[in-house]
């Protein structure tokens, strides 16, 4: 076997494995080493592929030497586990979907493997992607490789662990209102939601269709631009897809913030996280200002009013999304003794705590004499959350604030469901808006009572479509501060 | 809008989830509490905002009606809980 470091990023792998100084086959043994050596301890994995990706690194290989040009050849990718990936085992983390076998491939997913990535294994997730802690699956437990009481964050926990704990050198994820970028802060990684539309959500298991958007999670600003541009593009199957030109994001990655205006919210007062997170975001600006950009105040008056809103229209949506789980045609039955009592024994026996709770939410506000008050307010909250921002940019070109409310917390920490909620508080209001938003390491605090220091993630947020410039000056501030480089995942301690 | 207590049995039903006493107890109090929080929303004015569903251009996407290949008939019915011949099978609805 060759000297392959699993620490190298997309592109390097790329451009070795083009060049012919390294060879996919090397490399996905090198990680799937990796994988049996710590995912014990991490728990990214509901279901590793050892044959498929060996098989498929195989194929890369072949590829390669015919002289086909693979921009992600031979990188190894974690898929989070509500997408599907033709014949294996796709569960979206739910007993109901336990033993399902995918008969076709996610668009995203196919794109990445024309793409020569190599996938190395299905990653654990809050039930349905619902949730900021990865606890809510019903199939595995996920540790933060930073801290292994920790948890990863969710709801693409699995997919977050996997990245950070070098399993994978990116990975896939979901944002609903947060579930990319806030799994991303906790586990020291660059987490990407592209506008709505542009990635297209044909085999991504559907939780709220009209939030739902998959993206990187990635060591490295350069590496979620490389996946995002493999992926990203109109998609007939996806009736929500733009049919709208991609700019490439990669080539437009800046080595400085020249000439960008990049807007602190108001309302987004960092002091309410104490006194050290406080600290730690004072300086993200201090730098974004020192990298050249022009720090200027924004306001979003409904901001506020974002969680409200989403707790309004993710949980309808899902209830409708859900009705599909039956017991009839696919997953989990439980016999009974007609149909009715089928479907509702079904339910309850394959769904956990929190769908149910979304469900019950989503279908009493969609029930007669409370779908106006609830749906339909939410929505026109919405409308009023996306003219702010719209507002907003129009004073600045890029907004910058916390992706998370706290780094990651220790298991069962937040047993309210409204405290967990409130993780997503500075992730909604750009996901109602369908804007594009990334994390970006940012810094490191020791959270009270804990013995590592955790990462924390800087959120930017750019106008729709405006990936480029987004992904550009995220890089810049990468380069510029390297925080994720300043202490490395604690597995290897623990590991069997 | 006000957040009357919810009436969770009803609601389970209509959502095809059975509960047991416990699950009806617990979440009465979550979603109370949630509904609550989701009142704040009728501090905001929105009597002449119009409603948003898709935040982006999306646009009803059709294509022309012509048959193509789709997934075979076994490879559909490989997932039934339970099947028949060539359908899924599912308890009596119509009583003798």
């Amino acid at each position: 076997m060759s000297d392959f470091s699993i620490e190298r990023g997309a592109a390097d792998i790329a451009r070795a494995v083009t060049a012919g100084s390294l060879s996919a086959a090397d490399i996905v043994e090198a990680v799937l080493s990796r994988v049996d050596a710590v995912d014990g301890s991490v728990g990214a994995y509901l279901t590793p592929l050892h044959d498929l990706a060996r098989g498929t690194a195989a194929n890369v290989d072949a590829r390669v030497r015919a002289g086909e040009r693979l921009p992600l050849a031979g990188v190894p990718l974690a898929v989070k586990d509500n997408m599907c990936l033709t014949g294996t085992r796709t569960t979206a983390g739910s007993k109901i979907l336990e033993h399902w076998v995918a008969p076709y491939t996610a668009t995203a997913v196919a794109r990445l493997l024309n793409a020569g990535c190599v996938p190395i294994g299905k990653a654990n997730l809050d039930e349905f992607a619902m949730g900021s802690s990865c606890e809510n699956s019903a199939l595995g437990v996920t540790r933060n490789p930073y801290d292994l009481s920790r948890v990863p964050g969710g709801s693409s926990g699995g997919s977050a662990a996997a990245v950070a704990a070098l399993e994978a050198t990116i990975a896939l994820g979901s944002d609903t209102g947060g579930s990319i970028r806030e799994p991303a802060a906790f586990c020291n990684l660059v987490g990407f939601k592209p506008t709505y539309g542009r990635v297209s959500r044909y085999g991504l298991i559907a939780f709220a269709s009209s939030l739902d958007q998959i993206g990187p999670l990635t060591r490295s600003v350069e590496d979620a631009a490389l996946t995002y541009d493999a992926m990203a593009g109109f998609d007939t199957m996806d009736a929500t897809s733009l049919d709208r030109e991609v700019e490439p994001s990669a080539t437009a990655l800046r080595e400085d913030l020249r000439g960008l205006r990049i807007g602190l919210v108001r309302q987004f007062d960092t002091k309410l996280l104490g006194t050290d997170v406080d600290a730690i975001y004072k300086k993200a600006y201090d730098d974004l200002a020192a990298c050249g950009a022009e720090i200027v105040e924004v306001t979003l008056p409904t901001a506020d009013y974002g969680l409200a809103t989403y707790y309004l229209i993710a949980p309808a949506e899902c209830s409708s999304n859900l009705s599909r789980f039956d017991g009839v045609r696919y997953g989990l039955r439980v016999e009974a003794k007609d149909v009715q009592a089928m479907y509702e024994e079904t339910r309850a026996a394959g769904f956990g705590p929190e769908v149910k709770r979304r469900i019950l939410i989503g279908t009493h506000a969609l029930s007669s004499g409370y779908y106006d008050a609830y749906y339909v307010r939410a929505q026109k909250a919405r409308t009023l959350i996306a003219h702010d921002f719209e507002k907003a940019f129009a004073g600045c070109d890029l907004i910058a604030c916390p992706a998370a409310s706290s780094p990651a917390f220790a298991f069962n920490a937040k047993s309210d469901p409204y405290s967990m909620y409130m993780m997503d508080y500075y992730t909604i209001p750009m996901s109602l808006a369908g804007l594009p938003a990334l994390s970006v390491p940012c810094g490191w605090v020791t959270p009270p009572g804990g013995s590592a220091p955790m990462p924390l993630g800087l959120q930017l947020c750019a106008p729709l479509f405006a990936e480029p410039l987004l992904l550009g000056a995220a890089h810049a501030y990468e380069r510029a501060t390297k925080h994720a480089t300043q202490h490395s995942p604690r597995v290897e301690a623990v590991s069997p | 809008m006000q957040s009357d207590s919810i009436d969770v049995r009803y609601v389970a039903r209509l959502a095809r989830i059975a509960l047991t006493d416990e699950e009806v107890d617990r979440f009465s109090e979550q979603l109370g509490d949630l509904l609550h929080h989701v009142d704040a929303l009728s501090e905001l004015d929105t009597n002449s905002v119009a409603a948003t569903a898709q935040v982006v251009e999306s646009r009803n996407v059709t294509r022309s009606d012509e048959r193509r290949p789709s997934l075979d008939r076994e490879t559909v019915l490989e997932q039934a809980p339970r099947r028949q011949g060539n359908f899924f099978r599912v308890p009596r609805i119509i009583a003798e």
